[in-house]
């Protein structure tokens, strides 16, 4: 049932484009073809340039991610912290209220000007989440055992190394964790450039799962952002193919990851409990 | 003389965790604590060249047009109900896999079908959108294509016929959001002992009444937990859900807008900032009251499940 979607996709994108638009898409299309692959490769120029936004976008996330939450977390973790429950306080009840969609779209734009940047595709939402801060937060407290720290305060290391040289790591495990779910995450995110990016003047930015919504609705988007293609009508695209491919290329890296993802994942979930 | 030399050594040793937390919390109050001043951007006549500072005020105005709306009523109607039946449904159905999921002993079996039935949660909803077009499309879908018209049936126009979509939309929800619940709970049932179990089949316990009176009330708990976060989130949905699937059909929307999706239908197509601040507005505000509440009646029954 799970898998199922997934093997039409891949077949679809393999089927031959008119036989298709006569014949509808099929488990078992008669006249196969590669077309659609060797369309993608044409257009390269797009479909590449996507390709390596969504990974700049995912990795400059996902450190970036890892980096504040774990930070946090620590500074969460020390109980003789002046202040620290109201730090705690000040975390948790982002989990419970926000500002809301339009709010946080008027502080976005208007505040920190981040239309049609590639800041758009990273800051607004994804990067910390109160869940994460606990999920890490819990990690250090049951599996960093204060004594190890007080040790090493008595040796005279300050508050940083001891962070930067025992706490982060030892803590691999929830760092892989919560990076993947952030990776993952960034890499399937398109609302961001929904709302920040404009067609007109932001789609140099697009990633690909942007391109692969805008072509829903026009599949000459890519005909008429790949340079030398102009002879090209968009009647050759085949569309429906091409679309499918071009889905099957922007699903593969996360079947590559999926296997790390689900060993830490369930590993994540046990060990920093869903509770607070 | 003494307490000053205390304090500086307070300072030495704390200065540097604040700053280790600053880059965090800078985080969290651009991201999630200006947006909530931005709140009164419901209030005010917005108008841009003034600013939110000097625009109008306008009271309440703004939520006077939505809700005076038809839009308003069926938008909370959908968020409200389809939330209920992912709640309902989602829930069983979790439960039910993950109880199977802990009944077979076979190791492979077991870790193949963990792995397949979690693939869907980790699909972006753009892939999830193309896939569902694969199947309902109707010139090219499979089920028109391939079902429907060597049966001698009718080809259906799935994307614009409403009476199909309250079901598809809670197939494709639980289809890609199922996995991930089921592993959370069958994370509790794992860690229920295997003592109980034992007991209950020495006194001669079936399969069946093992699973009525071990199991599902050591997972309670935790079905509680994820019953109180799904009802805080009632008044929301899933954008790619409601926004993607359907292709954003106008004809739809009777059965498919969500306040989500509403929300940015009015804020992007329309550039109307009253009645999206104010649905959106309206959306955090019961939320957070909803939260508040199903916590405190889950406090008053049962201490232990209570999240705060």
């Amino acid at each position: 049932m799970a898998v199922i979607p997934f093997i039409l996709l891949v077949i679809a994108s393999f089927s031959d484009n008119q036989w298709v638009m006569a014949n509808g898409i099929s488990f078992f299309p008669k006249e196969w073809s590669t077309s659609a692959y060797a369309y993608i490769l044409n257009e390269w120029g797009t479909i590449g340039r996507a390709y390596l936004m969504t990974i700049i976008v995912t990795v400059i996330g996902t450190v970036l991610s890892v980096l504040l939450t774990t930070t946090l977390a620590y500074a969460l973790t020390d109980k003789s912290l002046p202040g620290v429950k109201i730090l705690s306080f000040l975390c948790i009840f982002t989990m419970l209220f926000n500002g809301g969609i339009v709010a946080s779209f008027y502080v976005w734009v208007n505040v920190f000007n981040i239309r049609n940047t590639i800041w758009a595709l990273i800051f607004p939402n994804l990067m910390m989440n109160a869940f994460n801060i606990i999920l890490v937060k819990n990690y250090y407290n049951s599996s960093i055992p204060d004594s190890l720290k007080e040790a090493a305060r008595i040796d005279g290391a300050g508050e940083i190394r001891i962070f930067t040289q025992i706490v982060f790591p030892l803590s691999k495990p929830i760092i892989a964790t919560i990076g993947l779910m952030t990776a993952i995450a960034y890499w399937n995110d398109w609302t961001n450039g929904l709302y920040y990016l404009t067609e007109r003047n932001g789609s140099q930015y697009y990633t690909i799962q942007l391109v692969l919504n805008t072509i829903n609705e026009n599949i000459s988007f890519l005909a008429s952002h790949a340079g030398q293609s102009g002879a090209i009508s968009v009647a050759d695209i085949p569309s429906t193919t091409v679309r499918m491919a071009i889905a099957v290329v922007g699903v593969i890296p996360i079947l590559i990851a999926y296997p790390f993802f689900q060993k830490y994942f369930v590993k994540g979930i046990t060990l920093g409990g869903v509770k607070e | 003389m003494k307490t000053k030399k205390k304090t500086k050594i307070r300072w030495k040793r704390y200065l540097p965790i604040y700053l280790i937390a600053l880059p965090g919390l800078i985080y969290l109050f651009c991201n999630n604590y200006l947006p909530m001043f931005g709140i009164i951007i419901a209030f005010k006549d917005l108008n841009f060249r003034e600013g939110i500072f000097g625009s109008e005020w306008c009271g309440f105005d703004n939520f006077e047009f939505l809700f005076r709306s038809d839009t308003a009523w069926t938008i909370i109607r959908n968020t409200v109900l389809y939330n209920i039946a992912f709640i309902i449904l989602g829930t069983i159905i979790a439960v039910a896999f993950a109880i199977f999921l802990n009944e077979i002993r076979n190791k492979f079996a077991s870790r193949t079908y963990q792995t397949l039935i979690l693939l869907p949660y980790l699909i972006g909803w753009v892939i999830v959108s193309y896939l569902v077009y694969a199947f309902l499309s109707a010139d090219t879908g499979l089920i028109n294509k391939s079902i429907l018209e060597p049966l001698g049936l009718h080809p259906i126009n799935w994307y614009s016929d409403t009476k199909y979509w309250p079901f598809i939309l809670i197939f494709v929800y639980i289809w890609k959001s199922c996995g991930y619940s089921m592993i959370i709970y069958f994370a509790s049932i794992v860690g229920i002992s295997q003592d109980y179990y034992e007991a209950a089949r020495i006194d001669g316990a079936t399969k069946w009444q093992q699973i009525k009176s071990i199991t599902l009330p050591l997972l309670k708990p935790t079905v509680i937990t994820m019953f109180i976060l799904s009802v805080g989130r009632i008044f929301n949905s899933d954008f790619g859900l409601f926004y993607l699937v359907p292709r954003n059909s106008g004809v739809l929307y009777s059965v498919t807008q969500t306040i989500d999706v509403y929300v940015y239908n009015a804020l992007m197509q329309n550039s109307d900032y009253g009645m999206s601040s104010a649905a959106s507005v309206f959306q955090s505000i019961v939320g957070f009251a909803l939260v508040i509440i199903a916590n405190m009646i889950i406090r008053k029954t049962n201490k232990e499940s209570a999240l705060f």
